[in-house]
């Protein structure tokens, strides 16, 4: 039996081949790096996400559904990190998905941490929270520093369970654990010229990497009219799933309007000032046409960048239309009877 | 002989994929935040600016080192960020949107931040139409040339349609900006110091002495 002494010629190498095999290694690495050069470039550049940031990062355990729409008709008391508290059966949002704590904590607009939405999970953990003292000013017959620990003391917690929605048309179901504004406020003694209550965050660059640079016009100052902060929906968050509140969402304490948009919820606040006139407030002062005192839902108020009419709830594909008032109109719209909603926006 | 850098091209084209790639990636396995529809609009916004910038710098960059090789990918760059832009609109128009045509229409007349967005990539249009070598024969190079300084308008409209989406913190879309204008100021000083000599009228038949 003859074998092939050597292979069928259509498997050798044409010499002109075998000859240009460096140059044809060479343009392969050579296409490689151009490729991981350019790649690499626009993805260093941002073009990819967020850079260092991992939206998916695991997030700590949460046991159990927190907060699932129950049946019960009555409050239910729950025990977690922070003691006992009520599950208020008054403030839930039946038939809305409560979004997870992951999303609520991993998607946040906390320019004092970055500008990005990853960056506030990423950044606030150098914040220190403790000590925590506020001070209260203005029309006060009692003026003073408090601390966080004696507020804490002062009211027992409950669960709310509140839609979100921010100015920027996407939104969440949240389960907020704090206690009423309106007991606070009766707490620190207002005298009766106080019109309007406002709120300062913390002013601290070194912990708040965003107040390096004058993005906005630091600190953060929201503010309220008497009446809103006295009504029952408007509330203080120092806890977020039965839970502290995580940095990146306010802790140690927080405000909470549900039928406002979301940049009214001054986060980690120092200060509460009363005063007579409307305060000047953050993000009105940056871009007046953009973001009124009064930030009401309004989806037939546009922004001008951006109708308001349909939002994206996270973790939702399609857009929902948005409710005036944030679905709160039955509570809170008696507070703004008689007055003009474009103008006061 | 065969034309240097034979892995020039495709290695562009390769790499443009990646960050796309990433983008996609990233949102299908939850690795884009809670928001991903947003953030990949976001993303791929950008990519199409990087690029735009990228295939505007390429002249200039000739002009300051005198390599060629920019210029022989600018067309390639070109057509690499009008496929960004359009995956971009796409993902607002159908993703976000929802093909809501009725609030899209009223979007781009009355919304300038919309509008100039969509002008730039209405500009890049004609452009990748014409990135063939066939439409550059048939419009002729002068002619193709003049079309393509279109290219400009689009980088100016994306850089101002990149700062005018961001609430407060303009740096990043300033930087974008400022590189559109550098290298425009480029190729205006160059335009001026280098002027295209004229292109003479065809000489008329000159009378013979009779």
């Amino acid at each position: 039996m003859a074998l092939p002494k050597e292979p069928p010629s259509s498997e050798i190498t044409p010499e002109k081949d075998y000859l240009r095999r460096r140059e044809f290694i060479r343009n392969a690495a050579l296409l490689t790096a151009t490729a991981a050069g350019v790649g690499g470039g626009v993805v260093l550049l941002g073009g990819a996400g967020p850079l260092g940031s991992d939206g998916g990062a695991k997030p700590p355990p949460v046991q159990g559904p927190a907060t699932a729409p129950s049946a019960a008709k009555g409050n239910e008391t729950a025990e977690g990190e922070m003691g006992t508290y009520t599950r208020n059966a008054k403030y839930r949002v039946d038939g809305e998905k409560v979004n997870s704590f992951e999303e609520i904590t991993h998607y946040n607009n906390y320019y004092e941490f970055g500008t990005d939405k990853s960056d506030p999970a990423q950044n606030a953990h150098t914040l220190k929270t403790k000590p925590w003292t506020i001070q209260v000013e203005g029309e006060t017959s009692k003026p003073r520093t408090i601390g966080m620990e004696d507020i804490r003391q002062w009211f027992p917690l409950e669960e709310r369970v509140y839609r979100f929605r921010c100015v920027e048309a996407w939104s969440m179901v949240v389960p907020w654990m704090g206690f009423p504004l309106a007991d606070l406020v009766k707490k620190l003694e207002p005298t009766s010229k106080a019109k309007y209550v406002a709120f300062t965050t913390l002013m601290r660059p070194e912990e708040m990497p965003g107040q390096q640079h004058a993005i906005l016009d630091w600190p953060y100052i929201e503010g309220l009219r008497m009446d809103e902060a006295t009504h029952p929906l408007a509330f203080i968050a120092v806890g977020l799933y039965g839970k502290e509140l995580p940095n990146q969402n306010g802790a140690p304490l927080r405000l909470v309007t549900p039928w406002k948009y979301g940049f009214k919820g001054v986060k980690a606040i120092v200060k509460i000032r009363f005063t007579e006139k409307e305060p000047p407030t953050t993000w009105n002062l940056a871009a007046p046409g953009e973001y009124g005192f009064y930030a009401n839902v309004n989806p037939d108020h546009d922004h001008p960048r951006w109708s308001q009419k349909t939002e994206r709830r996270i973790g939702e594909w399609r857009r929902r239309p948005s409710l005036p008032f944030n679905g709160y109109a039955d509570q809170v719209a008696s507070l703004y009877s008689g007055m003009d909603l474009h103008r006061y926006f | 002989m065969a034309a240097p850098h034979p892995w020039l091209k495709p290695g562009v084209i390769a790499g443009a994929c990646i960050p796309g790639a990433v983008i996609v990636a990233r949102a299908a396995t939850g690795h884009l935040g809670a928001n991903p529809i947003a953030e990949s609009l976001n993303r791929f916004g950008l990519c199409a600016l990087i690029f735009l910038v990228a295939s505007l710098a390429c002249s200039p960059v000739k002009m300051l080192t005198g390599w060629t090789w920019p210029v022989r990918i600018r067309r390639n760059v070109g057509v690499i960020a009008f496929a960004y832009a359009s995956v971009h609109l796409l993902t607002y128009v159908g993703v976000d949107q929802g093909f809501a045509w009725g609030t899209l229409f009223k979007d781009v007349l009355k919304r300038p931040f919309i509008a100039v967005g969509f002008l730039a990539w209405l500009g890049m249009l004609p452009l990748a139409i014409t990135s063939t070598d066939a439409m550059v024969k048939r419009l002729g190079f002068v002619k193709w040339k003049q079309l393509h300084r279109v290219a400009y308008a689009a980088g100016v409209l994306g850089a101002i349609h990149f700062y005018m989406r961001v609430k407060s913190d303009v740096r990043e879309p300033l930087v974008y900006a400022s590189v559109v204008g550098t290298l425009l100021v480029l190729r205006v000083v160059d335009a001026i110091r280098h002027p295209k000599p004229k292109p003479k009228p065809r000489a008329a038949p000159r009378p013979e002495p009779g």
